[in-house]
């Protein structure tokens, strides 16, 4: 039974990260109807700053989570504005593709840059905690508490501030939302912000309990489309539903199942959910 | 349409070029990368069937790739089995998958489409680098015997290349019959509106399963032929990246164009030949130019020259009948895929 409740922790942790990373994605859609396929890399990115910053300029932990969440933002306001923004009326396969060529650009430029060697990302926080017989590292409660922290800090963002609303706004009605007078291309701008800051976040925290290294936001990027396919895309809720759910799936079926086949258990889940529902569990709207 | 003549003898003067290339020069690098364009050609051109006329973005098609590849592969190294019943079982077999996962996928539209086939790509790859028992895994598949039919034994690389160039031309010849046809046609209204297509009474599913399950055979024949050039494969050639080669091939050359999968498999394998100290860092240059194409040239290079051409036909036709007008400027609108939306 402990074995059980440890990796239910490990879940809850894996859950996390999946889900902030997805909420990034997913945000996105909302706004722009666009996959961003560059959003795992963003999340790389933002590994290896704080990397940088703690190994290279002697930055402490969290301060260096900060400056990287902050250079993730710029980058990702940097990319609305020259890549996506003067795709915005060509037809959505476009958008698409040079979603796909960003990332591969920032993916060869991260090893032509850093090399393709793994890097380790020290935290202060390696302690071991006991709690009722199950062990838990500081840094893994950190995660789980940081991304509640970020989901409940985004929630009241866009529930009770006006600048939120306006995002809430055109994810659900785009005529509408310009009808009351909200600028499309501000709302987009701060969009991909969040969504970047949010992927940088997530790797800052989950950086120390993996490896940091190019292509470390490939599978991650894959899985939380699983995930923003499986909550409904363009669906808050559902990405962090869709988070949870994958995390803990990945986590138990890897212990009683097969450590082997685990990366396969994300897809075949939604393969198993698109054959009998082909919207999606918790679909927005019927597409 | 009498708007093409030249692109009849373009293909001709082509395929004799092509034919009497290993005459002109023995140069084992020159013909090493005219196989890798006519292999990839192949591939591409089967993206092409699906994304490029059908709408469906599909970014599996590196994993059929792979089926097509370690199917042809086991059965000739493993089971010893002859080359054209290798080639025929990995051809269907690649199709019987392909089969069964448009049964599943197709019925999502649009993003989910894109996002579904991208992971049914992943499992693809994971199946194939996990399941080690049968296909070695990362450790990849060695020692495929020579291709040999009857007494006549493809040991050499000019006999490779005339080999591929066959199936090449075959597929090219196979694919150009299919887009001329009603079928082609029935693709094309799909791409430009599933909802209209319906209401003319199409059958929209049977023709996108259709449209893929020809997609993937090509993308299988491609991988078979592929691993009995090289005669040894690892997993990487299902990987996801695979397919983002090919889906920039088609988009250089032209998405939703018979010439888009040469043209582009062409001129981005010989710029990546002039490249080649560069070899790992390539999408520094090709994710950028990715970009920069769909944002100035949505049409890739062969759906531009066709814009342009049709441009001047009609401007040239400023007399004839508001009807003629009207059916070249929705022809323009359909060659350069205008309408393609996933």
């Amino acid at each position: 039974m402990d074995l059980f409740f440890q990796q239910l922790i490990n879940g809850l942790v894996l859950g996390s990260i999946y889900s902030l990373v997805a909420l990034g994605i997913t945000l996105i859609y909302g706004i722009m109807q666009l996959p961003n396929f560059a959003h795992g890399h963003l999340y790389m990115l933002g590994a290896y700053l704080t990397l940088f910053m703690i190994t290279l300029y002697g930055f402490a932990y969290w301060p260096a989570v900060l400056v990287s969440v902050a250079a993730l933002v710029l980058v990702g306001m940097l990319l609305e504005r020259i890549v996506f923004r003067p795709l915005r009326s060509a037809p959505h396969i476009n958008s698409m593709i040079a979603a796909v060529g960003v990332m591969l650009f920032i993916e060869a430029t991260a090893r032509a840059l850093w090399g393709s060697d793994y890097r380790r990302l020290e935290t202060p926080y390696d302690d071991v905690i006991h709690l009722f017989g199950v062990t838990i590292t500081e840094q893994r409660l950190i995660v789980v508490a940081a991304a509640v922290l970020l989901m409940v800090g985004l929630h009241l963002f866009l529930k009770r501030t006006v600048i939120g609303a306006t995002i809430e706004a055109m994810a659900q009605n785009r005529e509408g939302a310009f009808l009351v007078g909200i600028n499309a291309n501000r709302v987009s701008l701060l969009t991909f912000a969040i969504a970047s800051g949010l992927a940088a976040a997530a790797a800052s925290l989950a950086a120390p309990l993996n490896l940091v290294y190019p292509s470390m936001g490939a599978m991650v990027n894959l899985k939380a489309f699983v995930i923003i396919v499986l909550g409904g895309m363009g669906s808050i809720p559902g990405a962090v539903l869709g988070g949870y759910i994958l995390g803990l799936a990945e986590s138990l079926s890897g212990t009683y199942i097969s450590s082997e086949y685990k990366d396969l258990v994300a897809f075949l889940i939604l393969v198993l959910i698109l054959t009998v529902k082909p919207t999606g569990l918790l679909a927005k709207e019927a597409r | 349409m009498k708007s093409f003549p030249d692109s009849k003898w373009i293909a001709a003067g082509l395929i004799l070029i092509t034919l009497l290339f290993p005459f002109l020069t023995d140069n084992s690098y020159y013909l090493n990368i005219l196989i890798t364009i006519f292999i990839f050609t192949i591939a591409t051109s089967g993206m092409n069937m699906i994304a490029g006329y059908t709408g469906q973005l599909s970014l599996a098609h590196a994993g059929f790739f792979g089926i097509g590849a370690y199917t042809y592969g086991l059965l000739m190294a493993k089971a010893g089995m002859p080359f054209l019943v290798a080639l025929a079982a990995a051809i269907l077999l690649t199709g019987a998958v392909g089969a069964a996962v448009g049964i599943i996928s197709l019925r999502t539209k649009g993003h989910y489409f894109a996002i579904f086939s991208l992971c049914v790509g992943v499992i693809l790859l994971l199946v194939i680098e996990k399941w080690e028992s049968l296909t070695e895994g990362v450790r990849g598949l060695l020692g495929i015997p020579i291709a040999k039919i009857g007494p006549l034994e493809f040991a050499t690389l000019s006999s490779q290349y005339y080999l591929i160039l066959c199936f090449l031309l075959l597929t090219s010849w196979i694919n150009y019959r299919i887009i001329h046809s009603l079928v082609g046609r029935t693709f094309v209204s799909i791409r430009n509106s599933e909802e209209l297509a319906e209401a003319l009474g199409i059958n929209v599913m049977r023709n996108k399963l259709l449209a893929f399950v020809h997609a993937t055979v090509l993308a299988g024949l491609a991988g078979a032929l592929y691993a009995g050039y090289i005669r040894f494969i690892g997993p990487d050639i299902a990987s996801v990246e695979h397919t983002f080669d090919m889906l920039l091939y088609l988009l250089v050359g032209g998405i939703g164009t018979l010439w888009g999968p040469f043209v582009g498999t062409t001129l981005v394998t010989v710029g990546m030949q002039l490249l080649q100290s560069w070899q790992e860092y390539r999408m520094v240059i090709f994710g950028p130019l990715l970009v920069l194409i769909v944002m100035y040239l949505p049409y890739g290079i062969i759906g531009a020259i066709h814009r342009r051409r049709m441009k001047r036909v009609a401007a040239g036709q400023a007399g004839v009948p508001q009807e003629a007008g009207a059916r070249i400027a929705m022809q323009d609108r359909r060659m350069a895929g205008g309408e393609v939306d996933a």
